[in-house]
């Protein structure tokens, strides 16, 4: 009694979904303190007998769950009572609640298989319409698996509302529980000829669905499908029949010469943009063999493109870039609108249209192109800016920068790149600077050429964004100096004082460029008053710039200056700087005596010669790209011990080089490892500065000749060949050398420059499986068993047929063949066409010989899947 | 599957309704919520009604106040996607009569029936407004 009371209560005072939302718009309390207190109220109603009370406790839970994110896992069972009732309008809260919150982990699921099925086998359409619902949302594979049978009557059910719905729940069902398909498949394949265009287009929906996952085993239906494709007018329809086709065409080139024809009519004929749009897609991505079909779906992305419609604009430059692998042309036809969309208000558009030019760009045009670009990355926002800067970097330099030919403009290209005030790609540019400094030899003269504009430029030094472009063009400069002009203000812009507001990392590069420098600018003026050597170095400078100009003066000035502005450096905190500015110096200690007594220099004895001559050595030793896997490809040899402690092994580094050697990982680590080599050679003069070099070159070169694969050899092939045999080539050998290098003079007048030599590495063939492969491979497991259950229920579909046609008539299994092969009688030549009409102008009996004739002078066309 | 969820979502970013296709945690849900109605609601008139996010393409139309947006698989077709989204708003119409913000808030449940006889699984499989809405007028006149 007193319970009944409460409850009665409970129900004529408790608040509706409506005064819930009203609520909620005139509360003051705050969303969540809402929120909570509704909640309260929620767990307490819920609880209540009253089903009535409690459907709408669940109702207004769902609400919460559903717009605010409120957790309703807890009243699972709940929504299980609540569906239970024989009332609709509770059931339907109830089903809504189940829907919304359950799934695989759901623990009382188990409960609901039996209240499903009785929705399902209701004479109510309404409540099965709900169950169906249900399961199309929440299926798992037990109630997929209980309730196949259910699903099965309601596929052969009167009713077009529910029958669809039952078609809509099949594949749910399908990709649950794989066995359903044996139940299920005919009576689904029946359906692709049913007149109702409701069933039609859920059935094609399904098929679309089944097609995606697995078009081979959809393939041997594509008569079926083909007469949707000829018959239909339902746009909804013919969209997804075209997404079938899209996809079988696409494992059978047959069928895609078969569909080309009502495809292009559709294109022609409708207004629906939508069905054009698919059209286009399918001839571009499947049928891009066929050239008609071709040419039509671009004339149709051509009235896309001119179009007002942003949207029309973008899905035009989306199929332009599907179609661009194949039919470039199509690409540069619509050139102009593609360049325009550049400057489309929408980045989406903007996007597209980068990604068209860069798909464009070839050797003959990428001047244009990066011109055009350049100029929009001038004019956009950052975030666009670098999206262009980034496409123009990774288009250039694809296949070790395949479409450049003329690399000083390329060069000047990414100098001005890195001017641009939103650039922040610093990094790949930086990358790409020192890369072609390696690879391409003659690039070096104009990479020097624009280093230096880089280093002489005070203002650069702030912006944080380009000192990676600063470390390179200061490596650039001290790497490649032989092609300075003026090595004397090439020191000056490297120590110049405001080099302090640079990282420290960087700060090192530019110390031992300088030093790279000083020890060149020491070696000419050495080689220039040697005079058996003389003529030599005269033809060496002459090629390229004032090195013949260094005087006593000048060596002495730029020693000095150098000392003058690492002095206090020495002192700094940071150890990488400390390190390089104490090697300057120490070398300038060990020189500077000398220079200043201006000693008999044509003396090769002299102290200072030697030690000139060494480090020339050292740094002349020209650096190539090393390939990413180049480590992987060395093979551990016997008896070293990788794992163990190395502290032991600090001895033997002051002798042997073979340990950095070792450190080369990738050619991006060339600077430090060039510091590095350095840094080894410094201890070796520090512990005995006149040691001979001897050893260590020739341990360099024992080194070349076990490892010979992993060395480079397309550079310096002739000269160096006796280099790599006999010892460490000396400074005079190397002056020579310069003076065989290929920017000789024979070279230059040539005006229309042939493609310098890039240095290419060859272990870019090998062999991977791509990551979407290894994905399709995962993938293509779950699928698989689905697939095989389709291909068996369509087997035995088959054979049903025409067991049963068998018993009906004589004539079935003709008649089975001529059904596989109206794809031919539609497709095939009017001549055919016209043996139609005739036939079917005869009697019945007369036409099904005459069509069978038609059927078997075709049948060596037939795909032969179709009859499988 | 197609569809994967359908959004309304109003200019201030508050969702008024929400239909998933695909289980997604709470938390998943929101932050995809949140992040799309971000994405979508910077854009303006002149842009294109296409926004990829994750991996799903995001379709959307904005009416008056509510934003339509509706998540789908890569290769659906946009423009067909845009014609359910006016479908829909078209059915409401007739049946609310100039549907607006409020209509939603207060008869969600009839939304979430019209969109459920529209969309079985993710798959568009009605597309007359009059078969839609006659289960939901059947329903009206029993109360």
């Amino acid at each position: 009694m007193s319970s009944s009371s409460t409850s009665i209560m409970d129900n004529l005072f408790q608040r509706s979904l409506e005064d819930l939302i009203k609520g909620f718009r005139l509360q003051l309390l705050g969303e969540s303190n809402f929120i909570s207190r509704a909640l309260e109220e929620i767990r307490r109603e819920i609880k209540s007998t009253d089903l009535s009370t409690k459907s709408t406790a669940l109702h207004k839970l769902s609400y919460l769950a559903a717009l605010h994110g409120v957790d309703m896992s807890w009243a699972a069972f709940h929504a299980v009572e609540v569906v239970s009732s024989s009332r609709f309008q509770h059931k339907r809260i109830g089903y809504q609640a189940i829907t919304q919150s359950f799934n695989d982990q759901t623990s009382v699921m188990l409960l609901i298989t039996n209240q499903v099925r009785k929705d399902l086998n209701s004479a109510n359409e309404y409540e099965v319409s709900l169950a169906l619902e249900c399961l199309s949302r929440i299926g798992t594979h037990d109630l997929a698996r209980d309730l196949t049978p259910e699903v099965f009557t309601l596929l052969g059910s009167s009713k077009s509302f529910v029958k669809k719905k039952a078609i809509g729940v099949v594949l749910r069902v399908f990709e649950k529980y794989h066995d359903a398909v044996k139940v299920c498949f005919k009576r689904l394949v029946e359906n692709l000829e049913s007149s109702d265009p409701q069933i039609l287009s859920a059935v094609v929906g399904v098929f679309c669905e089944l097609a995606t996952k697995d078009p081979q085993s959809c393939l041997p239906l594509a008569p079926e499908f083909y007469k949707v494709l000829v018959e239909s007018r339902n746009n909804w329809v013919l969209i997804k029949v075209l997404k079938i086709f899209a996809k079988l065409a696409s494992i059978e080139p047959r069928l895609g010469k078969k569909v080309a024809e009502p495809i292009c009519e559709h294109m022609s004929r409708t207004v629906a943009k939508s069905l054009v749009f698919e059209c286009v897609r399918t001839v571009v991505s499947s049928l891009s063999d066929n050239e008609a079909a071709v040419k039509l779906a671009v004339a149709k992305i051509r009235e896309f493109l001119v179009e007002d419609d942003p949207n029309l604009k973008y899905l035009g430059l989306n199929a332009l870039s599907i179609v661009a692998p194949k039919h470039l042309w199509a690409v540069l036809e619509n050139k102009e609108v593609v360049v325009k969309a550049m400057s489309d208000e929408d980045p989406n558009v903007k996007l597209e249209a980068l990604h068209l030019l860069m798909a464009m760009v070839n050797e003959d045009n990428v001047l244009e192109i990066t011109r055009i670009l350049m100029n929009y990355a001038l004019k956009s926002d950052p975030l666009f800016c670098n999206e262009i800067i980034f496409s123009v970097l990774s288009a250039c330099s694809r296949n070790a920068y395949e479409i450049i030919v003329d690399f000083d403009w390329y060069v000047s290209l990414l100098g001005e790149m890195a001017r641009i005030p939103h650039c922040q790609r610093g990094e790949e540019i930086e990358h790409q600077f020192i890369d072609i400094g390696m690879r391409v030899r003659d690039a070096r003269p104009q990479l020097v050429r624009v280093s230096w504009a880089f280093l002489i430029d005070p203002a650069l030094l702030g912006n944080l964004f380009l000192h990676p472009i600063l470390s390179a063009a200061a490596w650039v400069s001290g790497e490649y100096v032989e092609f300075s002009k003026n090595p004397y203000e090439t020191v000056e812009a490297l120590l110049q004082p405001r080099t302090g507001l640079l990282p420290p990392s960087i700060r090192a590069v530019y110390i031992h460029s300088a030093f790279k420098v000083l020890v060149f600018c020491l070696g000419s003026y050495f080689s220039s008053q040697d005079t058996t050597s003389s003529s030599l170095a005269q033809e060496s400078s002459s090629g390229s710039s004032s090195m013949n100009a260094f005087t006593h003066g000048s060596i002495l000035n730029l020693v000095n200056v150098i000392e003058r502005d690492l002095g206090p450096l020495s002192e700094t905190h940071d150890v990488e700087v400390q390190e390089r500015a104490k090697n300057v110096l120490g070398f300038i200690g060990m020189i500077k005596q000398d220079i200043a007594e201006k000693l008999n220099l044509q003396d090769n004895e002299t102290e200072s010669f030697g030690v000139a001559a060494f480090m020339e050595d050292v740094f002349s030793e020209e650096i190539g790209p090393v390939s990413a896997a180049a480590q992987e490809k060395v093979c551990v040899p016997d008896g070293l011990e990788l794992e163990e402690n190395l502290g032991v092994l600090d001895e033997i580094c002051g002798e042997f080089l073979k340990p950095v050697e070792s450190d080369l990982v990738s050619y991006t680590d060339m600077i430090s490892f060039s510091v590095s080599k350095l840094r080894i050679r410094d201890q070796q003069e520090a512990s005995s500065s006149s040691s001979p070099p001897h050893e260590a070159s020739s341990l360099l070169a024992e080194h070349r000749k076990r490892h010979g694969m992993y060395y480079l050899t397309s550079q310096k092939d002739d000269p160096d060949s006796n280099g790599t045999h006999s010892d460490y080539p000396l400074a005079n050998e190397l002056a020579n050398e310069i003076s065989q290098d290929p920017f000789n003079p024979k070279r230059k007048p040539n005006q229309s420059k042939p493609r310098p030599v890039v240095v290419k590495l060859d272990d870019g063939d090998e062999s991977r499986i791509t990551p979407q492969a290894k994905t399709n491979i995962q993938t293509g497991n779950d699928d698989e068993s689905l697939s095989r259950a389709i291909q068996s229920a369509l087997l035995v579909k088959n054979k049903g047929k025409e067991k049963d046609r068998y018993e009906e008539n004589p004539n079935s299994r003709q008649q089975e063949k001529e059904e596989s092969s109206r794809i031919e009688n539609h497709q095939n030549s009017e001549k055919k066409k016209k043996k139609k009409k005739k036939n079917g102008e005869r009697s019945s009996k007369h036409k099904s010989r005459r069509r069978n004739e038609v059927a078997s002078a075709s049948e060596q066309v037939i795909i032969p899947d179709f009859l499988l | 599957m197609g569809i994967r969820f359908i959004l309304m979502v109003n200019k201030q970013g508050q969702t008024r309704l929400a239909q998933y296709y695909e289980w997604l945690t709470l938390e998943e849900r929101r932050a995809l919520e949140g992040e799309i109605v971000r994405k979508c609601l910077a854009r303006n008139d002149q842009q294109c009604s296409f926004v990829e996010h994750r991996n799903y393409k995001i379709v959307y139309r904005r009416y008056a106040s509510l934003f339509f947006m509706v998540g789908v698989d890569d290769d659906e077709n946009e423009l067909a996607i845009l014609e359910f989204i006016h479908l829909l708003v078209e059915t409401m119409d007739k049946h609310f009569g100039n549907v607006c913000e409020l209509d939603i808030m207060f008869h969600l449940e009839k939304a979430h029936f019209m969109l459920e006889e529209m969309v079985m699984n993710g798959c568009i499989v009605e597309t007359s407004k009059a078969n839609i809405l006659s289960p939901i007028q059947l329903m009206d006149k029993a109360h």
